[in-house]
């Protein structure tokens, strides 16, 4: 694939930003002690709210969850920013974004107790972001901008 | 690009495949600002509040090995939660616990039933003027294995058809009493003076005079006496007293305790079994002190609802509060009442009221204590301690929030430290528990720190904490946390709320006098 100079910037800076976002996602909770995955799970509404909330119900399981949320997000996050293993990062971040997208998704009827920041009809930030990153997975850029470009050349 | 470029690294790959870098680099700085100013905030914050690092001041010694043998008078749904305390639930109970939690991951019951600790007790009598409840009674004091059907028993206590004659047993050391609130003075008084040591169910008392014939009786006779208030267990309770002791609320001057119910189970409506009849109910005993009324199985079951066997609102409910209010600031007995309230939902033939405001005045200590209570309404209304630099919201979980005009932390919150509109400190026990509990009355009860509290991280009940230390005491030789005085205070402060209502005027405490005037 070959990009303008232009191309590359922006996709670079769309990379680097939601990776951004992943990795301090990541750390917050990583920091914060009494955080775990729980309420979020337990306010799941939707067709799959049922898998959600028994995956909270299970404490061995709410475990790994939790170790997954936050290392998952932390290295994600790294992964996009420094634009290492990126495919993987990036199918990774798809995997875990749909997840949240469908245990809270903004249906007509569906209401939740968390808070949210906007208004949401259907689409929803989690959505936009995960839409995001399946453009950076078609439009790769690490291989250019990233260690992949020194990972992969290596043959 | 070429096959040779590909196989060496030039300056320009290295360039380029480092080009994020920087941003690496501004996110750890950012993170690091960001830890920084948070780590002095909670620094600057810790400084002032610091109630982390204190220790709590219950005792988390194990039981002694000193066997103890308990009679038990009142197997009904609360002697028998009360028994499940003591660590005999029926078997029955054991195998469905078992069976739901097979179906259900979050049903914990059974694992932290097994896990609560044995107190060494044993219970070699039972009583109860209800045939089903006795019997019931008889089998979990029974089951001293916490087995289910199939498993092996240990022996039947003696059942008693009277309390009296329970009492006589020599084989007896102590009695639970968990009778409907007409029996409890009686009863207490009763047992002391047979030298049992007694942990009776609040309130303590169902007249002003039998109040003092307890006290009494109690002293004179030397017994260990614990009332069932099973908040004093509860660990909030004990982060709320401290944080009140330190003065973080500046000058209280208004608490406000609330009771919100609103299904038939949580306004005293009970289930009335179909099998029950005058002739497996001893009514003549159950009447006992209470004037007399024909058989009526309303009455026998929903006994909360007339004042004839129950306390109202004050005592059964207002009760709870209080002595979470006196655990955490000493209140002692109100100088003053007023209340009012009325029968406005629950026009079932009931006596006592399902509205009612209560206000107790303390002006020796510059305090409001207000009571308001619905049964008709799940509006959710929580414990507040009111001081002019922070209030405090206590349950399970405890909330403190700076007042925006608050004295003391005027400073902090001008420089941007405190934050009125986020809790100063927050306490919330076994955070990351799920709670698969469900009736809205045990929700209630959960929500007010009166069904479970927390040890080490671990998820205890209470009422099995507050027996532990009552058999403890008598093991020891020491006084309990609610003991007799406690339960004057507790008495003395609900009857006047209800001698108000009754009469309709404010009454008032004279402390010299020890008397409601």
């Amino acid at each position: 694939m070959k990009y303008t100079n232009f191309q590359i910037f922006w996709l670079v800076a769309l990379r680097v930003t939601i990776g951004w976002h992943f990795l301090y996602e990541g750390l917050v909770k990583l920091t914060n002690p009494n955080w775990s995955s729980v309420g979020f799970l337990l306010d799941s509404e939707g067709f799959l709210s049922e898998f959600y909330k028994g995956m909270a119900a299970n404490p061995d399981l709410l475990q790994w969850i939790d170790w997954i949320n936050i290392w998952g997000l932390i290295a994600i996050g790294a992964g996009l920013i420094l634009g290492i293993f990126c495919r993987v990062a990036i199918s990774a971040g798809v995997l875990l974004l749909a997840m949240y997208y469908l245990s809270h998704p903004p249906f007509v009827g569906l209401v939740y107790a968390m808070p949210t920041e906007g208004s949401y009809l259907i689409v929803n930030k989690v959505l936009i972001e995960m839409i995001a990153i399946i453009v950076l997975l078609v439009f790769p850029t690490s291989k250019f901008i990233g260690l992949d470009r020194l990972i992969f050349s290596r043959k | 690009m070429s096959e040779e470029k590909n196989k060496n690294i030039n300056r320009r790959d290295v360039l380029k495949g480092l080009a994020t870098l920087p941003v690496a680099g501004a996110f750890a700085y950012s993170w690091y600002q960001k830890q920084k100013l948070s780590r002095m905030l909670k620094n600057a914050l810790n400084a002032e509040v610091n109630l982390d690092e204190e220790q709590l001041a219950f005792s988390t010694e194990p039981t002694n090995k000193i066997i103890i043998r308990i009679g038990i008078i009142g197997t009904g749904g609360r002697g028998r939660h009360l028994l499940m305390a003591a660590g005999f639930v029926h078997p029955e109970t054991i195998d469905d616990w078992k069976y739901w939690a097979n179906e259900n991951k979050t049903d914990k019951r059974y694992e932290e039933y097994m896990q609560q600790e044995d107190l060494n007790l044993v219970v070699t009598g039972v009583c109860d003027i209800y045939e089903s409840n006795a019997e019931k009674g008889l089998k979990a004091s029974a089951n001293s294995y916490r087995n289910g059907i199939d498993g092996k028993m240990g022996n039947t206590p003696t059942r008693y058809n009277n309390y009296k004659e329970l009492l006589e047993a020599d084989n007896i050391d102590a009695v639970i009493i968990a009778t409907p609130d007409h029996w409890h003075g009686t009863i207490t008084i009763a047992a002391a003076k047979a030298g049992k040591h007694v942990y009776c169910e609040k309130p303590m008392t169902w007249t002003v005079e039998e109040t003092y014939d307890v006290v009494n009786a109690v002293k004179d006779n030397n017994i260990v006496f614990q009332l069932g208030h099973q908040n004093r267990q509860t660990e909030s309770h004990f982060k709320a007293k401290q944080a009140y002791e330190k003065g973080l609320l500046g000058k209280v001057n208004l608490i406000e305790v609330t009771t919100n119910r609103n299904s038939p189970g949580g306004a005293w409506q009970y289930h009335i079994p179909e099998n029950a009849t005058p002739n497996n109910i001893d009514w003549k005993q159950f009447i006992g002190p209470a004037p007399w009324h024909d058989f009526s199985l309303e009455r026998f079951f929903r006994w909360r609802c007339w004042w004839d066997y129950s306390t109202g609102l004050s005592g059964d409910l207002f009760t709870h509060e209080f002595d979470a209010m006196n655990q955490i600031l000493n209140l002692g007995i109100a100088e003053s009442a007023t209340s009012s309230g009325g029968i406005y939902y629950y026009k079932d033939g009931r006596t006592v009221p399902d509205v009612l405001q209560m206000t107790f005045e303390y002006p020796s200590r510059d305090m409001s204590l207000l009571y308001s209570a619905s049964l008709a309404s799940n509006k959710k209304r929580g414990k507040v301690i009111m001081g002019h630099d922070a209030y405090m919201e206590v349950g399970g979980n405890l909330k403190l929030y700076a007042d925006p005009g608050s004295t003391k932390y005027k400073e902090k919150i001008k420089e941007g430290i405190i934050d009125p509109k986020l809790p100063l400190y927050s306490f919330t026990p076994g955070m990351k528990q799920v709670d698969a509990i469900t009736s809205p009355t045990e929700q209630y009860f959960a929500g007010r720190g009166l069904l479970y509290t927390y040890r080490g991280g671990k998820r205890v009940d209470t009422s099995h904490l507050h027996i532990k230390e009552w058999v403890d005491c008598i093991r020891t030789e020491k006084q309990p946390s609610c003991n007799v005085d406690q339960g004057f205070e507790e008495a003395m402060t609900a009857h006047m709320g209800t001698m108000s209502y009754h009469e309709n005027r404010k009454v008032f405490w004279d402390a010299d006098k020890q008397q409601i005037v």
